[in-house]
């Protein structure tokens, strides 16, 4: 049996179902990273001391990871520009670009994280410290499950192409659109954590 | 998969063709991506965890009746551990209570009144062949199902399950036995799965709907759902921060929740500290007040189809009805902190959520009236699912109207965490919503299996119920106004003030046997009608809105031909019309 409006868009409402699927999806992210920054702003106010965060961490491989984010996002865009134009061998490459960067960022990550725990700093120490791995973690996990969902798209999913591009096309730009978010989390992150 | 249900909206591409061959047993009954069968298996499991739920409380209400006395044996069957020579030892009366609460809203009323009806019912009555994610559907429901066996392996944790609460308040969870921890994925297991059903319905009710059902032209179950999954989508996520923080206490040591000097057993805990335990009540009832609602929405939904059914009239107060839920959902995120008056929260902010406590009161008022309304001069049918929806009109009733002391700061404090705030929330839950529920099962049953359940068991079951859920809980009011705190394991025996409501306690626990007995004429005439109930046709209840209009049951894929909506979801008894009911898509 076949769904409705999954490729073609609906004339009144003029969206897909996935479009709508995604934007719902990220509505419930903001509010769970939104009761994290909550609490965040709830446990520090309520501290009587409080460290800057540049005194804990490392603000240069943050700034690093910083733009690698970034400039994952460009490459997202372009990978799903280049499936608007029919160019499948440049998505290819953008797309790979893509999750190449996102490994990047884990993998500047783990030696930010193994830098702390081998200095004695782990989420017991303080709240600073918790708050820290939480937010992070979590974040971290959200770019693994896109680089998962990217990868899929890079190798075994990209047989749609073949078959019904439109909705390859369609699935790409929903991914992407997580792939923004994700990027979007970590630009309220490393302010409010590295740079507070 | 049937030749009849391959007509869908639009067809597009012949790169799909359609499959015709027959699944097998395991795709079509077990990972089934029909929205019927994942409906049916989210409501048989929410009927199992709602037995279970209730048994767990059979056993508090023994203790509650006789404190100390050994039960006869099930002490035996339970164990050594938790029931030396038949008695209940607190730690165990403290697993049930705070499973009970987790199993009745989890895993047994949200998930049949969510997951069941909407799965089933909603799809069908706004014209959809599918739900718009069927895979993702598939998924959340064995998301909740993982959650359901997390729960359940739980109790065999070291230690037993959960003991603080439904409600996990913070420190007392933290530095809990690891049964916590048990409950803890559990709920970010339920919490995923109601998410991915969350953005699933919203997608569903606004692509899927059928051409010409316009917004306005909803039945009104379908709205009940659609706020529903709003705030189910929004409200959760919070909840599962805070839980994902209470891990991190509880596994990595962090103090979230665990204030400067904590004292446990007369021991300055080793934590870093820093922490606040109320930000864990704040998480916790943002989520878990949206949840009343989640609770309430889709049982008004069905109460209103039934009672236009079987009034044969359409709806009073259709719109204000409509416009009435989208406010109460709006409004439910702004009212949490009226369940934390207890905590000194300061005059401004009381009087803030008060104040929101007592607008949220209207919409639900002008919904509950308008339910009665609609019953003025119909020539009202008393089949079985109208008898439990009417009797949800005056319980719910009790129930809200109970709760205003509650809401406000003054009159909550005598009143917070005792009996009184049992009695009242179970009134909207149980003699409520549950009854709600069985309307719908009673109901919608010929429609899932072509067969009716039959009148007579169904009466005995309604009657019973009835009786016997009032003797439950209206005890309860009038032991909480003389005190009695809600969570003392031998329910006030050692309390001198106590004393003279004692005796009620026996009379709530035989109400609770007694609802126990009565249920079994509804066990029995579930499974008795699935295979012998009265065969009937498309449309038994003569009823207008669009699940009537596909074959009982419908195949997979719903409709033989793709229907249209030519008019409002309650056309009963036009004037002019051949007979007393017109369907939504009649041309």
């Amino acid at each position: 049996m076949e769904i409705p409006y999954a490729v073609e868009v609906r004339r009144d409402t003029g969206l897909i179902n996935g479009k709508i699927g995604i934007w719902l999806f990220l509505a419930s992210e903001v509010m769970l990273f939104g009761a994290l920054f909550a609490s965040y702003i709830l446990i520090r106010t309520g501290s009587p001391s409080w460290p800057r965060g540049d005194t804990m961490l490392d603000v240069r491989l943050a700034t690093f990871n910083t733009l690698v984010l970034i400039s994952s996002s460009v490459t997202m865009v372009m990978a799903w520009a280049s499936l608007m134009r029919h160019r499948f061998e440049t998505f290819r490459m953008y797309m790979g670009a893509t999750i190449l960067l996102g490994l990047v960022f884990l993998i500047v990550k783990y030696f930010e994280y193994s830098a702390h725990i081998h200095e004695g700093a782990v989420p017991s120490t303080n709240n600073f410290l918790a708050i820290y791995y939480t937010l992070t973690g979590l974040h971290m996990l959200h770019v693994a499950g896109g680089m998962a969902v990217n990868a899929y798209f890079w190798g075994p999913g990209a047989k749609l192409w073949k078959t019904n591009p439109e909705w390859f096309t369609n699935r790409v730009e929903h991914s992407g659109l997580f792939w923004h978010f994700v990027d979007l989390v970590w630009i309220f992150l490393f302010p409010t954590l590295y740079l507070l | 998969m049937s030749e009849q249900a391959v007509v869908t909206h639009a067809p597009h591409g012949a790169h799909e063709a359609h499959h015709h061959e027959e699944l097998g047993f395991w795709r079509k009954y077990v990972f089934s991506v029909d929205h019927k069968v994942i409906g049916i298996q989210y409501g048989v499991t929410g009927l199992l965890f709602l037995l279970f739920g209730f048994s767990l409380m059979m056993l508090m209400r023994w203790q509650l009746a006789y404190p100390g006395a050994a039960l006869p044996l099930i002490g035996r069957i339970v164990g050594e551990a938790r029931m030396p020579g038949g008695t209940i030892v607190p730690e165990f009366y403290n697993e049930l209570g705070a499973m009970h609460g987790t199993i009745m809203v989890f895993l047994g009323v949200v998930p049949l009144a969510v997951g069941g009806f909407g799965n089933f019912v909603l799809p069908l009555q706004i014209g959809a062949p599918d739900m718009a994610f069927p895979k993702l559907n598939m998924a959340s429901y064995w998301f909740f199902f993982l959650g359901g066996v997390t729960m359940l392996a739980s109790f065999a944790a070291p230690g037993g399950a959960a003991q603080s609460g439904w409600t996990s308040y913070t420190p007392l969870s933290v530095i809990a036995g690891s049964g916590q921890t048990w409950w803890l994925v559990g709920m970010i297991f339920l919490i995923t799965s109601s998410l991915l059903g969350a953005v699933n319905f919203i997608t569903t009710t606004i692509q899927l709907r059928a051409k010409g059902l316009t917004f306005m032209r909803f039945p009104f179950f379908v709205w009940a759902q659609f706020v529903t999954a709003f705030l189910l989508l929004l409200a959760f996520p919070p909840l599962e921060a805070a839980g994902v923080m209470q891990l991190m206490d509880r596994v990595a040591g962090t103090s979230f929740f665990l204030p400067s000097g904590l004292v446990v057993s007369g021991q300055v805990i080793q934590r870093a500290g820093g922490g606040n335990p109320l930000l864990w009540q704040h998480l916790f009832w943002f989520l878990a007040h949206p949840e009343v609602y989640v609770l309430i929405l889709p049982a008004m939904g069905i109460v209103a189809e039934v009672i236009a059914n079987n009034t044969r009239k359409p709806l009073w107060g259709y719109r204000t009805m409509v416009y009435s839920v989208i406010f109460l959902g709006f409004m439910s995120f702004i009212v949490w902190a009226h369940h934390m008056f207890m905590t000194g929260m300061g005059t401004a902010m009381a009087a803030f959520f008060q104040t929101t406590t007592m607008i949220i009161s209207i919409p639900s008022v002008a919904i509950l009236t308008s339910l009665i309304i609609s019953l003025w001069g119909g020539s009202i049918r008393y089949n079985t699912p109208m008898l439990f929806a009417l009797a949800f009109l005056p319980m719910f009733g009790i129930g809200g109207l109970t709760g205003l002391p509650l809401g406000l700061n003054v009159a909550d404090i005598p009143l917070h965490d005792t009996y009184y705030v049992i009695a009242h929330f179970h009134y909207v839950v149980a003699p409520g919503t549950i009854f709600a529920l069985f309307a719908g099962i009673y109901y919608w049953f010929p429609k899932a299996t072509g067969r009716k359940m039959n009148e007579m068991l169904g009466a005995i079951h309604f009657a019973g119920s009835f009786v016997c859920m009032n003797i439950v809980f209206m005890p309860m009011f009038l032991v909480g106004l003389a005190g009695v705190s809600r969570r003392l394991f031998d329910g006030g025996a050692t309390y001198s003030f106590s004393q003279p409501v004692l005796h009620l306690n026996v009379v709530s626990s035989w109400g609770a046997w007694t609802l126990a007995l009565f249920q079994i004429p509804f066990i029995f005439n579930f499974f008795w009608s699935i295979w012998k109930g009265e065969k009937t046709d498309a449309n038994p209840w003569q009823a207008t809105t669009m699940e009537w209009a596909a074959p009982s049951p419908p195949p997979h894929g719903n409709f033989l031909e793709t229907p249209e909506a030519h008019r409002g979801p309650y056309e009963y008894s036009v004037s002019g019309a051949s007979k007393d009911y017109v369907l939504q898509s009649e041309a």
